[in-house]
């Protein structure tokens, strides 16, 4: 039989072979020995790592929205933005509310004001997106778009609270931890990039466990129904209110998480760092991953994140070398990292093309894709 | 509260001349959607080519202001076609290698394809001119820079402008709408375009080349927008890779506030867009003292949301019920 259907899978739980069982762990392993690496081999790749991994969270929230509830959100650096604000707001001593006294001094502390933050985005996840749960696809994506106009624009032109372009610095940091029973205290300054980058892979966990967590609740396979037929899972007595509602809170709360480490481990934010550019990014991530599937998201996140930080700049010396040896002052002048919108374009492009679902694909979302290929093939 | 009527009228004179030149845009957007039902995302990036090409091109034909006034015209023209030629050529081969394999996709497919050209023409564009702004060669004659029609040739005594380069504006914009509106309503391929979108199986089975009809659609929906990057790189004197988004999104607010699919609808909702945004310059500032300045974004997709979200059908488009 070659038809192929639509139909869930055997089991909730993915089969695992015995090699994929070992693969988690060993990452697992090497990410958090990788500073022991890096500060051995010399590599110096750190600050740019922690710059992936807040990607990495961005692409999972991201992919609450578009891979699990299938709702396209083009707008999504704007809870970034609202998140990466929210810490700065309440911790930076250039802040507005702090400078009035308006500021608990509790709350001025990195933890709680990142769980703030973390509600805060959830908050303006339902606001922005409660105006779109009427609206099909495409209107959806360019709604969503919209409000990630305007939010960036907003604090660019608040110059009284936001300080418009000149954005907001000394956000707060986390203050130390000692480690109970041994002599060990992680501080997080400027300069303690490994603490940095511990702490940031402590929260990609969590929100890995969240994701998957999700993806097996009674909410997330309401995301599912929603996403693969909207009427009929309303008639099944699927609440798509609440499901949709419930996607944006819960995507735009990682935004969150991601925005208030973000400004609070680079100490700086801007209107201009959460330009469309960084939705499309993200939204490129997901795709060329796998839509729907955490790990393939984190694969997209790595790829993407990585030619963006790391590769880009690698690249720079063979390809300058390969110029003068052809003897092209174009080549040798030529920067990599100009070229990061094309390699983010083609990911969407060649994805869409050849391989929609991704590069480790949700199986689920494969056949979704494919839901019209065998119609054709029966037809001629 | 005192309203500055010479910085009102000075604002809907440019006002109306950026909502003709977005009118431009908007028709690419709203043909395409009309027929295939895609929001083609790279469309503000094939008018920002159109831009970059005709600066190219009048770069190329070395006229100066002093060259003779028929030179000038000339040179232009020449400006204006090639710019339409190329984004034409640029917008149908987008369709030609994607949007055309992604017809049967879920319909989330061709709108992230889209949004991936526009990406790559960006950066292509960034390759091509660089990432600063560029600013056209001079073609006016100096005399013309300063000039005020309404001094000029009305002989009022105003300090409103009307510069020539606003009535430029118009003159281009408006042969080229009466064009179209003749090819789509008296031609048989304007007919055979109007059949596509209506119903584009039936039209096959009328013997209509579907294929063919939507390429048609993209190609004069990408000549519209060359011409208006033309008129667009001349008029605001520069030009840069990111303009396309701006003035993409702005067009695509006017082609959603006129009706998507409707051609009227989207060069009235266009005038409005341009009257709102000349307006949202001139007087946000003084409307919220102290903070900045640029609002307009804000206003515009302030628009783009609320229209969407209580009248997607905008001012003049038929309701169209969700297909199950």
């Amino acid at each position: 039989m070659a038809s192929r259907s639509v139909t869930a899978p055997q089991s909730r739980f993915n089969p695992i072979d015995d090699w994929r069982r070992l693969i988690g762990p060993v990452i697992l392993v090497f990410a958090f020995i990788y500073p022991l690496i890096d500060s051995w081999l010399g590599l110096r790749q750190l600050g740019k790592l922690e710059g992936m991994l807040i990607l990495v969270i961005l692409a999972m929230g991201l992919n609450i929205v578009v891979g699990y509830a299938g709702l396209l959100d083009l707008g999504y650096a704007a809870f970034f933005a609202i998140g990466a604000y929210t810490m700065a707001f309440l911790t930076s001593p250039a802040s507005f509310f702090v400078r009035k006294g308006w500021v608990p001094e509790f709350m001025q502390n990195f933890w709680p004001a990142m769980a703030v933050s973390w509600g805060v985005a959830a908050i303006f996840g339902v606001i922005l997106g409660a105006p779109t749960l009427r609206l099909r696809g495409d209107y959806l994506a360019i709604v969503t778009l919209g409000f990630g106009e305007i939010v960036p624009n907003f604090f660019l032109n608040a110059v009284s609270i936001t300080g418009g372009t000149q954005g907001l610095n000394r956000v707060g940091m986390p203050p130390a931890i000692s480690i109970p029973f041994t002599d060990i205290t992680l501080r997080f300054g400027p300069t303690d990039q490994r603490n940095w980058y511990w702490l940031m892979l402590v929260v990609v966990l969590f929100t890995l466990f969240l994701s998957l967590r999700f993806h097996n609740s009674r909410l997330g396979r309401s995301w599912v129904a929603v996403r693969e037929d909207e009427i009929a899972a309303a008639s099944m007595g699927v609440n798509l209110v609440r499901t949709k509602l419930w996607a944006f809170a819960m995507g735009a709360s990682f935004a969150g998480f991601a925005g208030s480490i973000f400004s609070s481990a680079f100490q700086f934010v801007h209107p201009d760092q959460f330009a469309f550019s960084v939705s499309v990014m993200v939204l490129a991530m997901v795709i060329l991953g796998g839509i729907g599937n955490v790990y393939g998201v984190i694969l997209g996140a790595m790829l993407i994140g990585g030619f963006d930080r790391i590769l880009a700049e690698q690249l720079n010396r063979p390809l300058h070398w390969f110029g003068e040896a052809v003897n092209s002052e174009g080549i040798q002048g030529h920067d990599v990292g100009s070229d990061r919108f094309l390699v983010f374009g083609l990911a969407l492009v060649i994805m869409m093309l050849w391989r929609p679902e991704g590069i480790l694909p949700s199986k689920r979302r494969k056949l979704e894709f494919h839901e019209h290929d065998h119609v054709e093939e029966g037809v001629t | 509260m005192d309203v500055n009527w010479n910085l009102l009228i000075q604002q809907l004179i440019i006002g109306l001349a950026n909502g003709s030149l977005i009118a431009l845009i908007a028709l690419g957007y709203t043909m395409v959607y009309g027929i295939v039902e895609l929001i083609n995302f790279a469309h503000g990036e094939v008018f920002m080519m159109g831009a970059f090409f005709a600066a190219t091109v009048v770069g190329l034909t070395g006229v100066t202001p002093q060259s003779a006034p028929l030179i000038i015209i000339g040179a232009a023209a020449l400006a204006l076609v090639s710019a339409m030629l190329f984004s034409a050529g640029i917008n149908f081969g987008i369709d030609r290698i994607a949007y055309r394999r992604l017809r049967r996709a879920p319909r989330l497919a061709p709108l992230i394809a889209a949004i991936g050209f526009s990406f790559i023409l960006m950066n292509i564009a960034i390759y091509w001119k660089g990432g600063n702004p560029i600013s056209p060669p001079a073609l006016l004659p100096q005399k013309y820079r300063a000039y005020n029609v309404l001094n000029e040739w009305f002989g009022l005594d105003t300090t409103i402008r009307l510069r020539p380069l606003d009535l430029l504006v118009f003159a281009i914009t408006i042969p080229i709408l009466f064009a179209l509106t003749w090819f789509v309503y008296r031609t048989r391929s304007g007919k055979a375009m109007r059949a596509t979108a209506q119903d584009r199986d039936a039209a096959a089975l009328m013997g209509i080349d579907v294929n063919r009809t939507i390429g048609m659609a993209f190609l004069i929906g990408g000549a519209l927008a060359g011409a208006a990057g033309m008129i667009a790189l001349y008029y605001t004197s520069a030009a840069r890779f990111q303009m396309g988004f701006r003035y993409g999104l702005f067009a695509f607010t006017a082609a959603v506030l006129g009706g998507i699919g409707n051609l009227y609808g989207a060069v009235v909702g266009s005038l409005l867009i341009g009257i709102v945004w000349s307006l949202s310059d001139g007087f946000m500032k003084t409307l919220i003292g102290g903070w900045g300045a640029q609002w307009t974004p804000s206003v515009i997709f302030g628009v783009l949301v609320l229209v969407m979200v209580f009248k997607p059908s905008g001012l003049f488009g038929d309701h169209v019920p969700e297909k199950v």
